[in-house]
């Protein structure tokens, strides 16, 4: 008899995806261990989407095979499915009822009974939901009806939950809170699996990502790792009216309104960028020296197509 | 309801919750699900049997209005059992909401029976409405009790699986309006609410035949008059017979989880 607690979380063996012509999955491999704060991370149709659906049961994979704590997503869906949790991307809602009685529903369909109100109320009272406990769904703000679904998720205890893009469209206080929410879930023992946008969402809380480009996995590595992949640093220089000079086009990584921010690979181009200036006779008003992040790493692995199509102030 | 929360086993305590999530759903929104339905039928029964009281007798020692009803309580209970399951399906596949449901361990067998039993709740409580009111106006016999519960159950399971079948296969509200409009409003109306099929000339009397709706009616009549166009046995066959064609196939869709799993 397999022991539970030596089961990956997830296991994901060879899993393709087709819809007619496109192939949405090309043969995803994927361990997720137990406890791990993992992060899924691309561009918008790179397949984080269907990966999830596949996990969750919603899609069929056309090859492969997905387990959720050692249950087979097809032929033990519902001991799988007892064990997940989906947090689902759209703001989606069941307009008859108040939120209580929604998440009330939502564990009986888990064969939960009333011995399970207590957990319940205490999901509620964690999300901030105590006040809109007796309120319909139609009735809530889009940072409410986001935590309703997160407890939505919770309401049947499951060892793993998946949350897609979580904090998507909401505002900074909320987004701090689901984070500071999630991380305690993770340290609960909870295994936590987060498809996001945001890398610097997912360089806060996630040990480990995955990067996908167009139904594969790029890369797979603790987040540490990945960043050290990348020894170079940033230099963020702000210039004003002034045009980089043309000897530091080269180094450009990105550039508007005046701030520049040049890609080093060694720390001496920072002489080198600051003699270039200097001959050039513009004045630096600001620099600032950064650390590579998961974009950086991001952008070398996925190439600038997929970045430039995406990247928008600092999300992907 | 409490009392059967704990009574129910854990392994049925699902099927039961949706169940009482769909009976919920209906009963939040009364006035349109249930009131609205028996005014429609009260109206009718209004309308038509003044209208036509004094020139139309179609059984032997029954009064028309008399007749009337039992045609009218089934209509609405079809109408009710088909439009449960269908409008919740589409609603909540369209607003997304289907996806509290498919992310559970429930089976397609216990979604379906979920579905399926609330359909029949609404059919029933409509049908049972209009007979409540129906009586303050009208002195209704029943000489076979258990013929008209056997055919008010067996038309709001066909129906409410039938509503399954349309509510999972359509996509948007208007598919789902045209099952009703040209599909079920003209079977129920075309299957003998209004008339005997023998007051028809024998070609339409043939065309009906293949109206499932009129052996639901027909049987479901029986009941309270001893009276009927044909044998409630044969009106029983053929419907059990439909029942059971249609709810292979709810089942066939929903195990292959045909527009809900893709």
């Amino acid at each position: 008899m397999t022991d539970i607690k030596s089961v990956p979380a997830v296991k994901i063996e060879k899993i393709h995806k087709r819809f007619g012509q496109l192939h949405a999955l090309k043969g995803i491999d994927l361990t997720i261990e137990q406890g791990e704060f993992f992060g899924l991370l691309g561009p918008n149709g790179a397949g984080k989407s269907t990966l999830i659906n596949i996990l969750a049961g919603l899609l069929k994979p056309t090859y492969g095979k997905v387990a959720i704590m050692g249950h087979d997503v097809l032929d033990a869906y519902q001991a799988a499915r007892m064990s997940l949790g989906v947090v689902p991307q759209e703001l989606v809602f069941d307009p008859f009822f108040n939120v209580r009685e929604m998440l009330r529903f939502q564990a009986g369909y888990f064969g939960r009974g009333r011995e399970n109100d207590a957990w319940v109320d205490e999901v509620i009272e964690n999300l901030g939901l105590t006040d809109k406990a007796h309120t319909n769904m139609r009735k809530l703000s889009g940072g409410m009806k986001r935590r309703a679904l997160i407890a939505q998720a919770l309401v049947h205890k499951p060892p793993v939950i998946v949350l897609d893009e979580p904090t998507a469209g909401v505002d900074v206080e909320l987004r701090q809170m689901l984070w500071a929410f999630i991380k305690k879930l993770n340290n609960d023992g909870h295994t936590i699996i987060l498809t996001t946008h945001y890398l610097e969402e997912a360089e806060a809380l996630c040990e480990r990502v995955a990067m996908m480009k167009q139904g594969e996995i790029v890369a797979l590595d603790t987040t540490a790792n990945l960043l050290s992949k990348l020894p170079g640093k940033n230099l963020r220089l702000t210039l004003g009216q002034a045009n980089l000079p043309s000897t530091l086009l080269p180094m450009l990584k990105n550039g508007e309104n005046g701030i520049f921010t040049l890609a080093l690979t060694e720390l001496n181009q920072i002489e080198f960028a600051l003699s270039e200036l200097r001959k050039a006779n513009i004045h630096v008003q600001d620099m600032q020296l950064i650390e590579a992040d998961l974009e950086d790493v991001f952008m070398s692995l996925v190439g600038e197509q997929a970045s430039s199509q995406n990247l928008q102030a600092g999300t992907l | 309801m409490n009392l059967i929360d704990d009574l129910i086993s854990p392994q049925w305590r699902g099927t039961y919750t949706l169940f009482k999530k769909e009976l919920f759903r209906f009963w939040r929104v009364a006035f349109q699900t249930v009131a609205s339905p028996v005014l429609t039928s009260l109206l009718y029964l209004l309308i038509f049997s003044h209208v036509l009281e004094n020139h139309v007798q179609v059984y032997e020692g029954v009064p028309y209005k008399a007749f009337l009803i039992p045609g009218l309580i089934m209509m609405s209970l079809l109408q009710n059992a088909f439009a449960n399951s269908s409008s919740s399906l589409v609603q909540s596949k369209i607003m997304g909401s289907i996806v509290f449901v498919l992310l559970t361990p429930l089976s397609y067998v216990q979604f379906f029976i979920a579905f399926l039993a609330a359909a029949i709740i609404r059919g029933f409580l409509v049908g049972l409405s209009i007979y409540l009111v129906a009586i303050w106006f009208v002195d209704l016999s029943i000489v076979h009790p258990l013929w008209i519960f056997m055919f008010a159950l067996l038309g709001s399971a066909l129906l409410g699986t039938f509503g399954i079948i349309a509510g999972i296969w359509s996509d948007k509200f208007d598919q789902m309006a045209a099952f009703q409009n040209f599909v079920i409003m003209p079977l129920t109306f075309l299957s003998g609410v209004f008339y005997s099929i023998h007051s028809l000339p024998p070609f339409w009397q043939t065309v009906s035949k293949f109206n499932p709706f009129f052996y639901m009616i027909d049987g479901f009549r029986y009941g309270f008059f001893g009276q009927s166009d044909i044998s409630p046995w044969l009106s029983f066959v053929v419907v059990l017979a439909f029942l059971l064609g249609l709810a292979w196939l709810a089942l066939k869709m929903l195990k292959s989880g045909y527009k809900l799993r893709a």
